[in-house]
């Protein structure tokens, strides 16, 4: 460990002196990889003159069909899912194993974070007040995605025999084609998909997360840690490290439970901000509808409009990627399904509840005062729509930022992890060794520019998902299966109410 | 109603008090006696990923200390007293557990120690006691 550390002290070091020959060397090594990867994977069919990435066509194409086919799972197991977290269904028997809620939370802040404060406003910016729309239609149909995938990832999980259990995208796929007599095919996508969520965690899941929550510090210091990302990027992986390494529960205790108030606090001056511009909020909602079917000013119109929600949906809510399945599958349950349906309200949470209402403290910024962001996008247009009501919310949204960055990290760790113990076996040593390798990248986030590793994990986490959804179109008719003997079940009072 | 007791014990003197008087009781009675374990724990908390793959090691362990620690001992001191028992260990709210197996084991009674929580930590989080007395359904017994 410690010469890891020197390792990293020394390249933080340099990073003043020499951070451009540095970047410039991992750049150019990098670049062209980068390049070619991104063409394959965001390769684009223009339609109309809008440009639509097939990857997004294939995301948004797989919650379609679940949605019908599973019968509009995503509306009718609404009402079911809340009754489960609750505890409705609860066996008092049972009690002290992981509960709905817990499962839910775990997966919700993993997937809550920069995306939804700053996605919202490059959505907005990019496709107009009408992206707003399909964001969240995207988000409604994701449901259903998350639905079929999280149910899968019980399902199929690997149980040892020391009573802990290994699943997600990987154990379904290798298992699922299995018995549909396709062994080596489904080897084949287990490992591919566990390559692609390792990789991945190092960058969307990490060095991208760590990146943003630096350069949120930075503005809000007003520039006063400019040249000290790599002190930052230290005492994050120090934490980090403490953490997923060092076992300190403490600490992830802690910002477990900071982020859910977070992530109430943001919704609540959300709705204070847009209470305060209530004059502009019919305004604004009407520019969200017109702006979704006519796509004013936007490049592609309607449908470019359409193209960057659904984008920025999957981006946030990451159904389709199969990692929130990963979470899941640490719940001990005999119903399967039952995991399903409550995952059906992380979409919900993520981006019809979160994301709209971001996107609604803009659009009535943008109606009360066209001009308020200057020429700021992300996360600092989000802020700067706060910041006409309270001056301090920069500092809260910061923080708020770096919270959602830190649970992120942590729920990624774990998601990477579970790829990495998929292809190298569950040995403890080589646990420690990605352990260490995703605190280091930790540091990296914050020290240097490497632009084009961002872009090559970015891709791959979306290429993850053509596996992922090709094996949930082959899985499908088990898990409808199951449900509809579910719900009959529930139906018959067999899986009675303890509540 | 059946001629049943519960004993609240949490392996301090308090609970060992309550369980002494209720063997009293029950010798008198012919009652039998139900002893309880409760771990305090909320299903509505956050954790990481890893715990929540940990749970259920991490649950079993805690129900096996219960009994060995606390159950075993306590159980003996009822049989050798030549009455029946039967034991539980459950995670739960305190009294609210309680609560619910006084109600599936059908008893007449609770017995439970004075904890001796202080003044400000009851203030804050409210006394176990307190609040079973507040919500039990049959008496309860708090043995100083």
């Amino acid at each position: 460990m410690k010469r890891f550390m020197g390792m990293l002290v020394l390249l933080a070091g340099s990073h003043s002196s020499a951070q451009a020959g540095i970047d410039d060397v991992i750049n150019s090594a990098t670049a062209p990889i980068a390049t070619l990867i991104g063409q394959i994977v965001f390769f684009k069919i223009p339609i109309f003159g809008a440009q639509l990435p097939v990857v997004v066509l294939w995301l948004v194409v797989g919650a379609v069909f679940f949605t019908f086919y599973m019968g509009f799972i995503n509306l009718r197991g609404f009402k079911h899912a809340i009754q489960l977290v609750r505890g409705d269904y609860a066996d008092p028997n049972s009690s002290g194993e992981v509960s709905h809620f817990q499962a839910l939370a775990t997966a919700v802040s993993g997937t809550v974070g920069i995306g939804n404060i700053g996605g919202v406003a490059v959505a907005v910016t990019v496709g107009g007040p009408g992206a707003t729309f399909w964001l969240i239609m995207a988000g409604f149909l994701g449901m259903s995605t998350k639905f079929v995938e999280c149910t899968l990832g019980v399902k199929y999980r690997k149980e040892f025999d020391d009573g802990h259990v290994s699943g997600g995208p990987m154990y379904y796929l290798r298992q699922g084609f299995k018995e549909r007599g396709m062994e080596g095919f489904g080897k084949f996508m287990g490992t591919f998909y566990a390559i692609g969520i390792f990789i991945g965690a190092l960058g969307i899941g990490n060095m991208f997360q760590s990146n943003q929550a630096y350069v949120q510090l930075n503005n809000v210091s007003g520039g006063a840690l400019d040249g000290l990302g790599w002190l930052v990027g230290l005492i994050l992986a120090g934490v980090v490290f403490s953490v997923i390494v060092g076992g300190i529960k403490s600490i992830a205790r802690v910002t477990e439970k900071i982020v859910p108030f977070m992530a109430i606090f943001y919704c609540l001056f959300s709705i204070i901000v847009i209470l305060m511009n209530v004059g502009s909020l019919p305004q604004a909602i009407a520019n969200i509808f017109t702006g979704a079917f006519t796509g004013e000013g936007v490049a592609g119109g309607a449908l470019g409009a359409m193209i960057i929600g659904f984008q920025r949906a999957v981006f946030s809510n990451e159904a389709g990627i199969g990692s929130a399945s990963i979470a899941h599958s640490a719940v001990r349950t005999d119903e399967p399904v039952t995991e399903g349906i409550v995952s059906l309200l992380e979409p919900f949470i993520d981006t019809i509840v979160i994301c709209t209402i971001t996107a609604l403290v803009i659009g009535t910024a943008q109606v009360a005062a066209p001009d308020f962001a200057g020429d700021s996008i992300g996360v600092a247009m989000t802020s700067a729509a706060f910041e006409r009501e309270f001056s301090w919310f920069p500092i809260p949204l910061a923080f708020a930022a770096l919270m959602f960055a830190f649970s992120t990290m942590i729920s990624w760790s774990y998601y990477g992890l579970k790829g990495w113990t998929y292809l190298f076996g569950e040995d403890e040593r080589g646990q420690t060794i990605y352990k260490i390798l995703f605190c280091v990248f930790v540091a990296l986030g914050c020290v240097v520019q490497l632009g084009p590793i961002l872009d090559i994990s970015d891709a791959l986490v979306f290429l993850i998902c053509v596996p992922n959804i090709l094996g949930l179109y082959f899985l499908a008719p088990i898990v409808k299966r199951e449900m509809i003997s579910y719900f009959a079940r529930v139906e018959s009072g067999e899986i009675r109410k303890f509540k | 109603m059946s001629n049943k007791l519960l004993v609240a014990l949490d392996g301090s003197d308090g609970g060992r008090r309550a369980l002494h008087a209720a063997v009293e009781h029950a010798s008198l009675t012919g009652a039998d006696l139900v002893l309880t374990y409760v771990i305090e724990w909320t299903p509505y908390s956050f954790h990481t990923p890893q715990e929540l793959e940990e749970r259920h090691q991490r649950r079993e362990s805690e129900i096996e200390r219960a009994n060995e620690s606390v159950l075993a001992s306590e159980r003996e001191v009822v049989i050798s007293a030549g009455l029946k028992v039967e034991t539980v260990v459950r995670h739960g709210k305190i009294a609210e557990t309680l609560v619910n197996l006084a109600r599936e084991h059908d008893v007449s009674q609770i017995y439970i120690g004075r904890r001796g929580e202080s003044l400000v930590h009851s203030m804050i989080f409210g006394s176990v006691t307190a609040s079973l007395i507040q919500t039990a359904e049959v008496p309860v017994t708090v043995v100083p």
